[in-house]
């Protein structure tokens, strides 16, 4: 047990020149779903983009091992191809692509790259047929071009259905929760506990605690201006909802 | 497929397929023009006075005209007295009687580029005129083709079997005062395919003319005529191939196609002439008029293009619309690369009532490439409830290349309809992000947003060509990105 999926050391990491993230420590082990709260511009965001290898930000301290590996040595569809899967935030549309050829292709490269063989389009509709029950999709989207004129709230469920069928070992849902409503929520939060196994783990980054009404943490993990200050159970996440950002910052303990 | 190993500087380094050379022996005209270089031709083609008056007329006013300077396009000037205008390959005897006698070097040439002529391994249900260089080397189906009264075969046979067809249509559509190229053309050209369907008849497969570009310091000046008669239907589909070499080599083929009364003309090409290397060396000029008269009421002509070779692109598949309900159409997707440059469009010319045309026109430009849309659309008096809609999107890659966009629109009936969209784009680093987190490599990316853009276009393609299209397109823009 406690096999480790990603160890991220002191990492150093910034965009165009500014430095955001400033010693971040987190290690996420199998069957983890773990949680990081902060106030905007706390690094949230960078953080995700580091792990998946978004062109632009520089890694100027720390290192990030994924399964052992050097994970910021991998280019992003490497990382992707290993298992790491991220949930945009604001997911992108491109026109002109159908969404089913899309995300088959994406599954076919994960697939060749495990060794496995690659599923034609039949095999491919029927593997994804549950899928899109487990988000309530509309299959209609299927056919549509990649997020182009999907509402809000479809283009998150349309992430996590991509999770969903990629099985990635280690999901980060970057502020999957903004935007949606309630009842889109509930939905969302629902396709990723099904999703959560002994064997896999999630990062969920979020500004509200809301979020975590429906996805049970196993951590709680408070990052502000770069670095976490505090991790706590679900609790953690509660207290800060009823007395704020300012009172953690404030209300620092001393770290050794 | 691309694995996460390969770089996109690999990709860069993939060379153009067809680039290679064909060594045999030739027949060529010694370089340069003057009308004992005109006379030399038409004597090769053995061809009737009518043809030889022809060029001579085309060769006096081509003397008297300039090279155009509007398109948006650069190159240092044409040296023309430095080309050869005929090159062939030499034959034995009085040349061959049938495919079993072409030299088998050629039908090698032509199965290495994918068309097989010999009987077995032909295309099914696709006949193929073969052009190389100068001449025609071979055309297959002819027989099965003559037994419904199609006629397809290449221009010089027609000159010589169907000498009234010829002098009947040769330049009802593209008069040899057109233009610059289309004067130049007419004057020297030396082959190409010449169709002609019945009355009636539905062509029972595609038509399909292979140019093959060989020899050095020559200007390939190729002709097509199609003729539809009354009812009848075709589908025709052009492919186009050269060597790579350091110098420029003119193109100017001239392409008219006439539809009659309820006749339907559907003409396909995938233009892949050597486009040059990556500094802008080498690579064909493409000069080329192409035009086609709904002469007949409720006809309607067609055009698709996907264009992703030559150095220098310049032509306007368009269509007069003379006929009442009679509907143009021109689908386009346009590539340059590297150094390339595309001034491409098309010209409605609506005269007949109720005439429709739609255009649709995608340019996607990557490194230094300039691509251009030009476009005229002309509602004249007489055409009454005339509809035109226009589309045009450019997609730019990378932000060295350009994209421009010249759109003519002249009304004189108010009852016409005009409507024109027209988007710019680039492929956002967003998008590849994206998909690369979903596991595809750059590479695929680019070409699963490129074929999505072209998507329109491509589905007016006749199948086998639009699996070859998109194909093409990934290898034009290898190395685009990055």
């Amino acid at each position: 047990m406690n096999t480790p999926i990603l160890e991220i050391k002191n990492l150093h990491a910034g965009v165009e020149g500014k430095q955001i993230l400033k010693g971040l420590d987190l290690t996420i082990n199998e069957g983890e779903v773990h949680a990081i709260m902060g106030p905007n511009g706390s690094g949230k965001s960078t953080l995700a983009a580091v792990l998946a290898g978004r062109d632009g930000y520089d890694v100027t301290e720390g290192e990030v091992l994924y399964m052992g590996k050097d994970l910021l040595d991998m280019d992003p569809e490497e990382r992707a191809r290993e298992g790491v899967f991220l949930a945009f935030q604001y997911p992108v549309e491109i026109p002109g692509v159908n969404s089913t050829y899309f995300l088959k292709s994406g599954l076919n490269e994960i697939r060749k790259h495990r060794g496995e063989k690659q599923l034609d389009a039949m095999e491919f509709l029927s593997f994804v047929k549950e899928k899109v029950k487990l988000l309530e999709l509309s299959e209609d989207l299927l056919r549509r071009s990649v997020n182009e004129g999907f509402s809000g709230g479809e283009k998150k469920r349309n992430e996590i259905f991509q999770m969903a069928v990629l099985e990635p070992k280690l999901a980060v849902l970057d502020e999957t929760d903004s935007g949606l409503d309630i009842d889109a929520l509930k939905i969302v939060s629902h396709g990723v506990n099904k999703l959560h196994r002994d064997d896999n783990s999630q990062l969920v980054i979020t500004h509200y605690q809301r979020l975590l009404n429906y996805i049970i943490p196993d951590f709680v993990h408070v990052l502000v201006d770069g670095k976490i200050i505090r991790t706590g159970d679900k609790s953690l996440a509660l207290e800060l909802e009823d007395k704020g950002y300012d009172w953690i910052v404030t209300h620092q303990p001393v770290l050794a | 497929m691309s694995t996460a190993t390969e770089t996109i500087e690999g990709l860069v380094k993939q060379e153009y397929k067809y680039g290679f050379y064909t060594d045999v022996e030739t027949d060529s005209a010694p370089p340069g023009l003057n009308e004992d270089i005109v006379r030399l031709i038409s004597s090769k083609k053995k061809e009737p006075p009518f043809m030889l008056e022809w060029r001579l007329k085309a060769y006096r006013y081509w003397l008297t005209m300039s090279e155009p300077t509007w398109p948006h396009v650069h190159y240092p000037p044409i040296e023309y007295q430095k080309s050869v205008y005929y090159s062939a390959p030499k034959k034995k005897g009085d040349g061959p009687k049938s495919l079993d006698e072409v030299d088998p070097k050629l039908l090698e040439t032509y199965e290495k580029l994918g068309i097989p002529l010999r009987e077995r391994g032909r295309l099914a249900g696709v006949a193929v005129d073969a052009v190389f260089d100068s001449v025609s080397v071979g055309t297959t189906f002819q027989k099965q083709l003559a037994e419904k009264g199609i006629v397809f075969c290449s221009f010089t046979e027609a000159v010589q079997n169907h000498p009234d067809l010829v002098k009947k249509y040769l330049g009802m559509v593209v008069p040899y005062t057109d233009n610059y190229f289309a004067a130049l053309n007419s004057a020297v050209f030396s082959d190409g395919s010449f169709c002609f369907i019945p009355k009636g008849i539905r062509c029972p497969m595609e038509l399909s003319t292979y140019f093959r570009i060989n020899a050095a310091n020559t200007g390939q000046f190729e002709r097509t005529l199609i003729i539809a008669e009354e009812g009848a239907s075709v589908s025709y589909l052009e492919g186009c191939t050269a060597p790579m070499r350091d110098e420029h080599q003119l193109h100017a083929a001239v392409v008219e196609l006439i539809a009659l009364d309820n006749a339907q003309i559907k003409y396909s090409t995938v233009q892949n002439w050597y486009p040059g290397d990556e500094q802008g060396r080498g690579g064909i000029y493409n000069f080329v008029t192409k035009r086609g008269m709904c002469k007949g009421k409720n006809s309607k002509i067609s055009w698709t293009q996907v264009e992703t070779g030559s150095a220098i692109t310049w032509k306007y598949p368009s269509c007069i619309l003379l006929g009442d309900n009679s509907i143009g159409e021109f689908y386009s997707v346009a590539v340059t690369n590297n150094y390339q440059q595309a001034d491409t469009g098309t010209k409605m010319v609506h005269v007949g009532k109720n005439t429709k045309s739609t255009i649709v026109s995608k340019g996607i430009s990557a490194g230094h490439g300039q691509n251009s849309y030009r476009g005229l659309v002309k509602i004249q008096k007489s055409a009454t409830n005339a509809r035109n809609f226009s589309q045009c999107d450019s997609l730019l890659l990378g932000n060295k290349c350009g994209a421009h966009t010249f759109p003519y629109i002249e009304v004189k009936n108010t009852s016409a309809r005009v409507e024109h969209e027209a988007s710019t784009s680039k492929i956002g680093e967003d998008q590849i992000f994206y998909c690369n987190q979903r596991g595809l490599s750059t590479q695929d990316a680019v070409n699963m947003i490129v074929n999505g853009f072209c998507k329109e276009v491509f589905k007016e393609l006749p199948m086998e060509f639009a699996v070859e299209a998109q194909k093409l397109l990934g290898v034009s823009l290898e190395g685009s990105v990055g």
